[in-house]
């Protein structure tokens, strides 16, 4: 009989900060772009530049962990960590160990209908590297620097989560948080948000940790759980073995479900860390502190409640409306132009989100304006076009974000409120379908619907449904 | 006319008068340097059709009305770890030997700006760490009082430059004495300004909280005039202080009177060169004399200086250097087999003896373990002996005492002792480390006819009370050049 061993990881998160120039000089940092275009001196650490602190990445920091209930600290400071690799120009980054600008924030998460809260031991701001490209052809490597000098943030849990799930969702919610902030748009498979996974185990009741390994290269939620899986087996066969686990960094391979080891801790290098000389200390003052915490957005939980109370909307929907900060936005949008609420989330929940499938988008690319669904909805009550037209405009309005009123138009979509061409339509389909005829006056109700469907052919599905239906009846 | 032997602001003048061209001067300065650098050593290099051509083009902005400066059209010389686009900036070591920057620094384009004729890169100790211009890659640079002996480090080449008249004035850089010192040792004048009053932009890097950028020049005058150019605020230095007080010419006033100037005792102890006190006790007369008030006291904490700013200066200059490493430019070795024998084969081919011997003392001084012992401890002196400074502020305006223990050594023979050599900038180290201005003025000769400096210290920002007691003891001197510059008979 094996023993019962308990999980116990943390997780180091880097969030590649959305602001439009980088941390310490005025270079884009647009994703993609030819090699070492969006560099300067500063950012490719020539000599003699010197770093300028953009103030708006301390301010998405620290918005990030009033977030995430952090205290702040008031007078923090950038250090150097000292190393060699030809991806990072000064061969030192410029990150913060000593007086890091966040600390001792928690985040509550919920799995399986139980709550609980992983602690945030603290947040850093660092700058990206730039990366490597290795010419197989000439045999010999490439350095782009456009990344470098990007932004980040780290984001270090204390080691409280005891599950995969626990950790997806400690990831979810923070990635949700950050959106919302509008801080970045935290995707794993574009790098913008990394997690790297320390996990050890021990035996269930213990109260001391074990040896910690820290797993790299997680590109996706699905990778993190597999990895967090095959480590903690991995552990466990070492304990059960009578071996040890060592302190190492071990890098995940997720296309063969496997991970090796990169570097023990007995490689581990000293980074001979020590205050940053070029930058001054940052002092956050009570005002500065203060209009960040003004411009702080509504959170998730805060709109759930709200949407329940306002607008008493079901949960479902309140769960896939407020899943991303884009779909709330275009949400409350409709509702300021006058929509129903339960109409917009009906057409955000189905039609929307069957688009989004269709096209294998996520919630953050949906291009449309809220406005052209309103305005699509509104037609719709005005009886100005029928369902089916409806539907097939905000395919339109999905794709290109048309103007629904002007293609309506355009299209000749509208519906046709002649009583005269729809009296005759109705005569025809009559005198047309004999049969159908005879079986609704048979009691055969189904019939009446193949007789509307003759009539909306021939009305070019221009007509409202309920219209013909109520004429067929009367004729009848 | 013997242009060389003006003054720059006496040169300006004559331009702005039309006695001269700025093609007239650069040709003076250009010619001077043609005939005596190869004995001296001052410059890396000299870009003679730059300089020319550059000329024409100020003058015709002087003509123009475009350049009204006191500057304009004066040659000058640049320290050669001042980046300047286009021109090579090696900081005196084989490891930059090919290094040409596409930016200038900060200081260089204020220059440019106000029309001075940049003539050559001046020779230093290697990355600026020397006291005696004797590190340089590109051999070691004389004091033209006598060629046997080093011009003080590390601008010996801007001082000796000046000193031999192969230009009128230049920029040093000063992290612990490296302004002072050589102008102390070759008999001009020069200014280590306040941290944080000149851009560091484009100066590459030793001890970046010490670094500054100041001027070396024939008189008070001169340095005032290029300070107020190259001192204005720059938001691509963070350090960088934004107090629109630099019209540090106004304070060129023959008058002391009132000033309360400190001598402090522990200066005046053993390992000083009894002459050199004699010749700063005699200023401090020739003071008092115009109306200072002149007292002793004890400033305190000057034996923990030295090892403080060793470990501080090392330690930032450990990091600052870990960029040369072969990859993107500068010197790399010519076989290796792989990324990490390529960075310790160029870096150890590329740095000489002290350049390494101080990044091995800095890494050592932050590594794990150490780092508290050593580094944590050094800030904390730092620390004091600002505090010591501050007090002495209190009741001083300014603080004065010689520059250096010594006057110029001979050549070769500081390189053989270091700690001997680190021990000769216990004077000036302090001024770094509190992050105040200095002066060094000349106030003298030793038995051998070497020249001495006197330094007035004064509080942060305060660089006018310094210059303008400089200039107020300058005008009971007249201005020396030394026996072999008079000889040429220019």
């Amino acid at each position: 009989m094996g023993k019962a061993y308990e999980t116990v990881i943390g997780l180091e998160v880097h969030v590649e900060l959305a602001t439009k120039t980088k941390i310490f000089c005025g270079c884009s940092t647009q994703f993609g772009g030819e090699p070492n275009t969006h560099t300067c001196p500063v950012c490719t650490g020539m000599p003699g530049s010197l770093p300028v602190l953009n103030k708006a990445v301390v301010e998405k920091a620290i918005s990030v962990g009033l977030a995430t209930n952090c205290d702040i600290t008031r007078n923090c400071k950038f250090d150097r960590k000292n190393y060699f690799y030809p991806d990072n120009p000064q061969n030192y980054q410029i990150s913060q160990l000593y007086y890091p600008i966040c600390r001792n924030g928690k985040v509550e998460i919920e799995v399986d209908g139980k709550k609980k809260y992983v602690r945030i031991h603290e947040i850093h701001m660092e700058e990206d590297a730039g990366k490597l490209v290795h010419d197989p052809y000439t045999d010999s490597s490439l350095v782009d620097f456009n990344r470098s000098g990007v932004p980040l943030i780290e984001i270090v849990s204390e080691p409280d989560m005891r599950s995969a799930e626990e950790v997806i969702a400690y990831l979810e919610k923070l990635r949700l948080i950050i959106q919302y902030l509008g801080a970045s748009d935290c995707k794993l498979n574009e790098g913008s948000m990394r997690a790297d996974v320390n996990l050890s185990v021990r035996e269930v009741g213990s109260e001391e940790f074990g040896t910690r390994t820290e797993t790299k290269n997680l590109n996706s939620f699905k990778a993190i759980a597999r990895a967090i899986e095959n480590e903690r087996e991995r552990q466990i066969d070492i304990i059960e073995s009578g071996g040890k686990v060592i302190q190492e960094t071990r890098r995940w391979d997720d296309s063969k479900e496997y991970s090796y080891a990169m570097r023990s801790k007995e490689d581990a290098q000293d980074y001979r860390y020590f205050p940053d000389p070029d930058l001054v200390p940052i002092n956050i003052s009570d005002e500065w502190l203060e209009e960040i915490r003004n411009r702080q957005p509504e959170f998730r939980d805060e709109k759930r409640a709200r949407y329940k109370e306002e607008y008493q909307l079901p949960e479902y929907d309140i769960d896939i409306i407020t899943n991303t900060k884009k779909m709330a936005d275009i949400f409350e949008e409709m509702i300021s132009l006058g929509v129903q609420p339960k109409k917009a989330s009906n057409w955000l929940m189905v039609e929307t989100m069957r688009l989004m499938k269709e096209h294998q988008m996520d919630a953050d690319e949906i291009s449309f304006s809220a406005k052209n669904l309103a305005t699509l909805i509104r037609m719709t009550d005005e009886k100005k076009i029928n369902g089916s037209v409806a539907k097939e405009v905000f395919e339109k309005i999905f794709t290109d974000d048309i103007e629904p009123e002007a293609y309506v138009n355009e299209h000749g979509l509208a519906t046709v409120n002649d009583e005269g061409a729809l009296k005759q339509a109705c005569d025809e389909a009559i005198a047309n379908n004999p049969k159908a005829v005879d079986d609704y006056k048979n009691g055969k109700e189904k019939a009446l619907g193949a007789l509307v469907g003759q009539v909306m052919k021939a009305m070019k599905g221009k007509a409202d449904p309920a219209s013909v239906n109520k004429m067929l009846r009367e004729l009848l | 006319m013997d242009i060389m032997s003006l003054t720059a602001v006496e040169i300006g003048r004559k331009i702005k008068a039309r006695e001269i061209s700025v093609v007239d001067a650069t040709k003076a300065c250009i010619d001077s340097i043609e005939k005596y650098d190869k004995e001296y050593n001052c410059f890396v290099s000299v870009d003679k059709e730059a300089a020319l051509a550059n000329a024409e083009l100020v003058q015709k902005r002087i003509d123009a009305g475009e350049l009204t400066g006191p500057l304009a059209g004066v040659p000058i010389a640049i320290k050669d770890n001042m980046c300047m686009e286009g021109v090579l900036t090696s900081c005196s070591s084989k490891i930059l030997s090919n290094f040409v920057p596409t930016y200038s620094s900060d200081a260089v384009l204020k220059l440019i700006e106000a029309g001075a004729v940049i003539v050559g890169k001046t020779n230093m100790d290697e990355f600026a760490m020397g006291s005696t211009t004797e590190t340089s890659y590109y051999g070691p640079t004389k004091n033209p009082w006598d060629i046997n002996k080093v011009p003080g480090g590390s601008s010996g080449g801007s001082a000796a430059a000046v000193a031999a008249e192969e230009v009128p004035c230049a920029l040093g850089s000063d992290t612990g004495g490296s302004i002072r010192q050589p102008a102390s040792f070759c008999g001009v004048t020069g200014i280590k300004p306040t941290y944080g009053r000149v851009s560091r932009y484009g100066l590459i890097a030793y001890g970046s909280s010490l670094d500054q950028i100041g001027p070396i020049a024939k008189d008070v005058t001169d340095c005032a005039t290029l300070l107020e150019i190259i001192s204005q605020y720059d938001p691509k230095d963070s350090t960088s202080v934004n107090r629109g007080d630099n019209d540090f010419t106004s304070a060129l006033v023959d008058d002391v009177k009132g000033i309360k100037i400190g001598l402090p005792r522990d200066y005046f102890t053993e390992g000083l060169d009894p002459q050199i006190k004699e010749a700063v006790y005699k200023a401090a007369e020739v003071l008092k004399s115009k109306g200072a008030i002149v007292e002793e006291f004890d400033l305190g904490m000057v034996e923990y200086a030295i090892p403080a700013y060793y470990i501080i200066a090392s330690a930032e200059a450990s990091s600052n250097l870990e960029r040369f490493d072969g990859v993107k430019y500068g010197y790399r070795t010519e076989e290796y087999t792989d990324l990490h024998n390529m960075y310790k084969k160029s870096r150890s081919e590329g740095f000489g003896t002290e350049v390494k011997r101080r990044i091995m003392l800095g890494s050592f001084v932050l590594s794990s373990g150490y780092y508290d012992a050593y580094y944590v401890k050094a800030l904390k002196t730092k620390a004091l002996i600002k505090q010591a400074y501050d007090k002495a502020f209190e009741k001083y305006d300014i603080i004065m005492g010689p520059v250096a223990p010594t006057t110029a050594l001979k050549l070769g023979e500081s390189l053989s002792d270091p700690i001997k050599m680190y021990l000769g900038d216990v004077y000036t180290v302090p001024v770094n480390l509190a992050g105040l201005p200095g002066i060094s003025v000349p106030c003298g000769y030793d038995s051998d006819g070497m020249p001495i400096g006197l330094q007035m210290v004064g509080n942060a920002f305060d660089e006018k009370t310094i210059i303008r007691a400089a200039y107020a003891y300058e005008q009971t001197r007249t201005y020396s050049r030394p026996a072999g510059v008079s000889e040429r008979g220019l």
